[in-house]
């Protein structure tokens, strides 16, 4: 069924399609309006034999949605930046007990300094955490991410993070497509758990293991995160012949035929970045976009075919790792080992910072005419700003324009005495 | 693809408007795409967001720098903030005062097609009709007159769907005084 609401909305009429036996969550922007929306289906019956728990902070959220996923019902909740973070204990554990909760994160910055707006670091803090992680790069997909990620987590095993762009997504008014509750329930049967906490047949969940079974469970937790990208293809494929919509998947390509340089993005610039690649064809320049969905399990056999013989490979990064590079980097260049591929990282976009199509043409031109020098380089930057500050504090400066690496540490060698 | 941008102060509606125009638009058939800009919300602080109304699905989620349209829901703005900025040359501007155009923004109007740049006493209408200073529905209503892109029936029935009963009927006659408003200007009539 078509219709014209909030991003937020969209997700939470489709959590509720999914039928979720409870939902717990705190409030926290951007997410806040997706459990607002649930809270109010369960109040007025429109989403029934559901548990909407008010809790007082983050920690409680995820506790209750273990304590509930745990007693054998489908168990949702959302979060973002800070709330998240406030949650970490409890979403390790609810990996480790192979918990199939699904959680959006409406991805955040993280301070200090305090910020709203929309970047990558929240949710890519929780790489290790033993989640499948997948991203959105529209409503739509995001929409159709949360059903599908019911399914996956269920067969899989382990919970899902559903991470989609905090206020451009969430706070975004469009058309959306909602299934049906026929085609949800055909797609997604009900919850059944192998085992599950009851009190009339008491079993013992999350006891202490030691180094004798440890490293042998974490190795059955990899095994689960392997199982889960064929399971992603398979589940993808089912939904997309349901519903006809193309969303989901471990990756996907736009004009990546032929393409000189392709840009890898996660999130809601690939929308952005597809417009602008269109304006640089009519010029004759040749930028394919490779949507990533999937970044844990991470698909390097995917990407591997995704990228085939392109030489010139950008990653657009909302985040980096202090003192080391970008966070999809590494992952990239396994994934191009041995293809003799140019890999280089532009990182934007932080902090809520607009990435235009001009940002996107931006990087596609300096990597046609080989300007990476460093592996990462920040783009729209406003060096005045940064100078205002070296200047006066180290005696030195910075050159307009992107900025690398490698320009930014030489800097250190001319500070003055 | 028509991108519209609206400026207007914490309270006025501003975000709703935007929301408003959008399913508006979705109405009609069109594919339609509202966002604010993302801030701290103050009441009476400036607030901006936006609209973009296209035949095709709308893939871009950057804010709009170049708008073909804009809305100015608070006249005080004008002097504070640079509401015109990366204005389309062809493009139009409505914005909320009793007074013309030519006296408001002079300069605007020299700059602009004839008939393009439009004010509309939308804060009166809405205190008529609705007994507060919300001029959301007659700013988008004065939009539909001087663009055509959009019918008057449109802007009134999204937040009629929005407000079921008295509020969304009141919202639905502020926006066909502003209507007519403009349809009176732009033929000449008394208004003009």
């Amino acid at each position: 069924m078509l219709k014209q609401i909030e991003g937020s909305l969209g997700i939470a009429e489709a959590v509720a399609l999914c039928r979720p036996g409870a939902v717990c969550a705190y409030p926290i922007s951007p997410q806040t309006h997706i459990v607002e929306n649930l809270g109010k289906m369960v109040k007025t019956g429109k989403l029934q034999d559901c548990e909407f728990v008010n809790v007082e902070s983050e920690f409680s959220a995820i506790s209750v949605s273990i304590g509930a996923s745990a007693g054998g019902v489908r168990a949702y909740t959302a979060t973002a930046s800070q709330g998240l973070l406030y949650m970490v204990e409890g979403v390790y554990n609810a990996s480790g007990l192979g918990l199939p909760i699904v959680m959006t994160v409406a991805s955040r910055a993280i301070g200090a300094p305090i910020n709203i707006w929309n970047d990558h670091s929240d949710s890519l803090s929780q790489r290790d955490s033993g989640w499948l992680q997948l991203f959105c790069e529209s409503n739509q997909d995001a929409l159709d991410t949360h059903i599908m990620a019911f399914k996956i987590a269920e067969e899989v095993g382990l919970p899902v993070m559903v991470c989609m762009d905090g206020f451009v997504l969430t706070h975004a008014f469009e058309r959306l497509d909602l299934p049906s509750q026929e085609q949800v329930d055909q797609f997604l049967p009900p919850y059944e758990p192998r085992e599950f906490l009851d009190p009339k047949e008491p079993i013992s969940m999350g006891g202490m293991v030691g180094p004798e079974a440890f490293t042998e469970l974490r190795i059955l937790q990899q095994r689960k995160m392997h199982k889960a990208l064929p399971i992603i293809e398979r589940v993808t494929k089912e939904y997309r012949e349901l519903t006809g919509h193309h969303s989901g998947g471990l990756l996907d390509c736009y004009n990546c035929d032929n393409a000189d340089v392709k840009l890898i993005i996660m999130g809601s610039t690939v929308g952005t970045a597809k417009d602008a690649v269109d304006e640089l064809a009519k010029q004759g320049i040749k930028a394919g976009i490779i949507s990533l969905k999937a970044f844990r399990p991470f698909p390097y056999e995917a990407l591997r075919a995704a990228i085939g013989d392109t030489k010139n490979v950008v990653i657009v990064e909302r985040h980096f790792s202090y003192g080391a590079r970008g966070i999809l980097y590494p992952e990239v260049e396994r994934a191009l080992r041995g293809t003799g591929a140019q890999i280089h990282t532009a990182v934007c976009g932080l902090g809520g910072r607009a990435i235009l199509g001009s940002t996107i043409k931006d990087i596609v031109n300096y990597s046609l005419n080989n300007k990476f020098s460093s592996e990462m380089t920040w783009f729209d930057v406003d060096t005045k700003l940064i100078n205002s500050y070296l200047k006066d504090t180290e005696g030195v400066t910075l050159p307009e324009g992107p900025l690398p690496e490698d320009v930014l540490m030489d800097t250190l060698q001319k500070v003055r005495a | 693809m028509l991108q519209i941008r609206l400026h207007g102060r914490g309270g006025q509606g501003v975000v709703t408007a935007a929301e408003m125009l959008s399913l508006a638009a979705f109405l009609e058939g069109h594919f339609a795409q509202a966002f604010p800009s993302f801030g701290s919300e103050r009441t009476g602080a400036p607030v901006v967001a936006y609209a973009r109304i296209d035949d095709k699905e709308i893939r871009t989620h950057e804010p709009i720098l170049e708008p073909n349209a804009v809305v100015v829901q608070d006249k005080t703005l004008l002097g504070a903030i640079d509401v015109f900025a990366g204005i389309d040359p062809q493009g139009f501007a409505i914005i909320n005062s009793a007074e013309p155009a030519e006296v408001v923004v002079p300069d605007l109007v020299k700059k602009l097609p004839a008939g393009h740049v439009l004010t509309v006493p939308a804060t009166d209408f809405a205190m008529q009709k609705i007994g507060r200073p919300l001029p959301g529905a007659p700013m988008l209503a004065a939009l539909a007159a001087a663009t055509g892109v959009f019918a008057l029936e449109s802007v009134q029935k999204s937040f009629q769907s929005r407000y079921p009963g008295k509020v969304g009927d009141a919202n639905a006659d502020t926006a066909a005084l502003a209507y007519e408003y403009i349809m009176n200007l732009k033929n000449g009539g008394n208004n003009a």
